[in-house]
């Protein structure tokens, strides 16, 4: 149980002296060195498994005579970020790091580790290359190269209660604001940290705060963007769920210096775990009276509501974003005027992505200075990225801007498998583009990424492999946005399909060079015709792979090739006489039966019933399966 | 008054005039299909777009939103222009080939033919949702709106199917740049039964 010196009935916190006196209980009140069993119930363990795990911890300890209520226990957290090796279970204080968890293992971790004091090498992750097992996170090379800012307290506290989060140190930047700061001086605190919104596009925060400030009085609000919507991206979910306080508390900060005193969260319907997270910690805020009225005895007023999006891309744009909040059609609108002078419900708004809030509430906390003495110096800070495809370390990674691309996927991200080098890397998610391996040394920020036609966008990041068709990658993206845009502009509601009609007939080895040169100014028309980013950005796909893989499209158009073996129409697969051992193995994955041949002698492909699926190709032991 | 350039030509602007009703004013022609003065602008078929210069930056805005501001040196006919009204008039002619209006428009800038494929030879409407914005901000009746989205997109009433709030005033038909609206009148205000059975392709 908490010790609080509120009772019950009366949990508000009147001014900053009570919130301290609060935050030093709840620290006394808790031994970091006890030990203490951590399981990560981010949404990628938790569908790993994770919940099984916590519970047969619980049974274990329960059978081992443990009172977990004392000990304090097993705390439950947010993600860690190493996904691929989930279910994580990490043992405090000493941090054992125990990866890909399964239920039967509980009964050991409890006998030997917490009874014990021993470690369970087998749970231990083991270096790639090395084979050394590693003990603690620290040590384990996905973790050592990063740099937790927005991140910090994900993993290390139970995000459904707050006093877990206030131990942290969650809400110390909105004491300080409300109690000590002038609205102005939390902006300008805000423009000196040089923070860039983590959305997409790397507006600087503070300026835009202190455009929508100067409209004195009145109705204003502040935004957060959660909808978050990029194939592959997840950074702003695992906030969310992770450390939903940070959210709110930079939300109430920025209400504060621009004058708003309603927050609105649009958070996807998609993230029901983040939504369920958000509403404890708005519930809690408000039990202490970090939202309401009068908040920390400041005269300052603020709530936040929750918005749930029905699942379009396009609400992630700014202006359609504030349509669907008012209950309209979610299009955007045509800018002038921005959001900053007639935003939603047609009055002064700051829209901010849930990254760019969470940062806000660190500057706050530590000072400006200090956040601008990370990162490049115009990319400030860290960026956090869901690093995903063809890689070993498949999870989310935050790391300081301005870090090479080649030390987040080979070094963090323990490299491409089966590979010593990524075909590609994917940012931006559909408006960024993608960079090749000859950009490996590339620093990772705003404005590089953009020189290189991609963009920071909010934090996708997937990596491709040589087996990945550049044109076929293309495509996708170009499917993608087709189903996503809103269909209001004519651009790109006509244009985006024609692009993809192109690739297709690409991909099946028709077309010319001359569509080619049509595409660059089809692309043209679009990006500059377009009346949002969604539509300016479309053509990336397509503009970025020509200008590096600009090759593979002639090999598509050219000599009817994919050289990556994967467009349909181009391949043929065949098994090598020489290496088919007759295993049968892709004999029983074929869905065609289009293999055949005897048991222990060489298998042969029809060609004439083979769908070209590959998974004859993933099934063979031997690379004896050819695609060519 | 604003005074800006377009064109090469100085001309002025009263505030809260946009670029196209400047232009308009000192006539300069600008072709749109989604303005019209009886309703609010739009900015979605981009046929507008002119582009604006600052030193070696450009870029594209649709003029009919876009606010007249003092110093602005605006070009309507530049490459950049042109090329963006010549894909989209040519993507209109596979979209809804069936309108002569598309047909004039596109032949103005050159365009005869289409190098895409035409999927409904006798579609009209563009999408240009000036039917929709003229039913809420002229008639007030709201019976009608857009559906879906991106290549799905259409227009109807609630659940596509005939409602009680179409007076069947015939604006939507009046303001309808293609003529599209007469056919789909029927689908909106609804008819006699005896008629949609006779209505029905064999």
């Amino acid at each position: 149980m908490q010790v609080t010196a509120k009772d019950s009935a009366n949990l508000r916190l009147g001014s900053l002296e009570e919130l301290e006196q609060l935050r030093s209980e709840l620290k006394a009140a808790e031994d970091p060195n006890q030990t203490r069993i951590i399981v990560c119930h981010g949404t990628g363990c938790i569908a790993n498994g994770s919940a099984g795990v916590t519970q047969a911890l619980k049974d274990a300890l329960a059978a081992a005579g443990e009172d977990i209520e004392v000990m304090p226990g097993i705390k439950t957290t947010g993600c860690h970020g190493f996904c691929s090796r989930g279910p994580l279970v990490i043992i405090k204080p000493k941090n054992i790091f125990y990866q890909q968890v399964k239920p039967k293992d509980a009964e050991e971790i409890v006998q030997k580790t917490i009874q014990a004091g021993e470690t369970v090498e087998r749970l231990l992750y083991e270096h790639p290359q090395t084979g050394e097992k590693i003990e603690t996170t620290e040590d384990i090379p996905f973790y050592a190269g990063q740099q937790r800012v927005v991140l910090a307290n994900i993993g290390q506290i139970d995000p459904t209660k707050i006093d877990d989060a206030m131990r942290a140190g969650a809400y110390a930047g909105v004491a300080k604001a409300l109690t000590n700061m002038e609205p102005q001086q939390v902006i300008d605190a805000v423009i000196n940290s040089g923070l860039r919104g983590r959305g997409g596009a790397g507006f600087p925060t503070g300026i835009k705060w202190n455009l929508a400030a100067k409209h004195q009085g009145g109705q204003k609000y502040v935004l957060c963007n959660a909808d978050e919507g990029d194939p592959g991206a997840f950074m702003d979910r695992s906030v969310m769920e992770g450390d939903p306080h940070a959210v709110v508390e930079g939300m109430i900060i920025g209400g504060y210096a621009i004058g708003a005193d309603t927050g609105y969260v649009y958070v996807r319907a998609e993230y029901p775990l983040a939504i369920k997270h958000l509403e404890k910690a708005l519930v809690d805020a408000r039990a202490y009276g970090l939202l309401g009225e009068n908040i920390l005895g400041s005269g300052f007023n603020f709530d936040i509501r929750i918005n749930r999006g029905a699942g379009a891309f396009v609400c992630g744009e700014e202006t359609a974003l504030m349509r669907s909040v008012e209950g309209k059609v979610g299009e955007p609108v045509p800018r002038p005027p921005y959001p900053s002078d007639k935003g939603l419900f047609g009055k002064p708004s700051v829209l901010n992505n849930v990254e760019t809030w969470a940062n806000v509430s660190r500057i706050l906390d530590k000072g400006a200075d200090w956040f601008a003495g990370l990162g490049t110096e115009k990319s400030k800070g860290t960026k956090v990225f869901a690093l995903v495809g063809k890689v070993n370390n498949v999870g989310l990674v935050e790391v300081p801007m301005g870090i090479k691309l080649r030390e987040i996927v080979m070094e963090i991200g323990g490299g491409v498998p089966g590979s010593d080098h990524f075909k590609a890397v994917q940012t931006g998610g559909p408006s960024g583009g993608c960079l090749p391996w000859q950009d490996a040394e590339l620093p990772v920020d705003f404005d590089s990424l953009i020189a290189a036609g991609s963009m920071m966008g909010s934090g996708g990041m997937i990596v491709m492999d040589d087996r990945d068709c550049m044109v076929d990658v293309a495509k996708y993206f170009l499917g993608f946005l087709e189903e996503e845009s809103c269909g209001k502009c004519f651009p790109c509601r006509l244009g985006v399909p024609r692009l993809r009609e192109t690739l297709n007939r690409f991909s099946k080895g028709e077309g010319t060079v001359q569509d080619i040169d049509d595409l660059y100014s089809l692309a043209e028309a679009i990006k500059a015709g377009s009346l949002c980013a969604l539509g300016g950005t479309a053509p990336n796909a397509v503009l970025s792979t020509l200008r590096y893989f600009r090759d593979e499209y002639e090999a598509h158009i050219l000599e009817h090739r994919c050289p990556a073996g994967v467009c349909k129409d181009l391949i043929t697969y065949s098994i090598d006489p020489e290496v088919c051992t007759g295993c049968r193995a892709c004999t029983r994955a074929c869905p065609q039966d289009a293999i055949s041949g005897e048991k222990k002698k060489p298998h042969t492909i029809d060609e004439s019933l083979c769908i070209r699926c590959g998974m004859c190709f993933e099934s063979c032991k031997f690379g004896a399966v050819q695609v060519q | 008054m604003l005074s800006l350039t377009i064109d090469g030509k100085k001309v002025e602007a009263e505030a809260g005039w946009s670029l196209l009703d400047t232009a308009r004013q000192h006539g300069i022609e600008i072709p749109t299909l989604c303005y019209h003065e009886a309703v609010e602008p739009f900015g979605a078929c981009r046929l507008c777009v002119v582009e604006l210069k600052q030193g070696n930056n450009s870029r594209l805005v649709a003029s009919c939103v876009y606010p007249a501001e003092e110093g602005l040196e605006v070009y309507t006919d530049s490459e950049k222009v042109n090329n963006v009204r010549r894909w989209i008039l040519e993507m209109l002619l596979s979209e809804c080939p069936a309108s002569s209006e598309i047909r004039q428009m596109a032949a103005q800038y050159g365009v005869e033919t289409t190098r895409f494929e035409i999927s409904d030879p006798e579609q009209e409407c563009i999408l240009c949702g000036l039917c929709v914005r003229a039913c809420a901000q002229v008639v007030g009746a709201n019976a009608i709106s857009t559906v879906g989205r991106g290549a799905q997109k259409e227009i109807g009433s609630p659940y596509l199917t005939p409602g009680d709030d179409c007076v069947a005033c015939g604006t939507c038909v009046t303001v309808c740049p293609t003529g599209a609206m007469s056919a789909r009148f029927e689908r909106v205000r609804g008819v006699p039964a005896v008629v949609m059975v006779r209505s029905v392709k064999g």
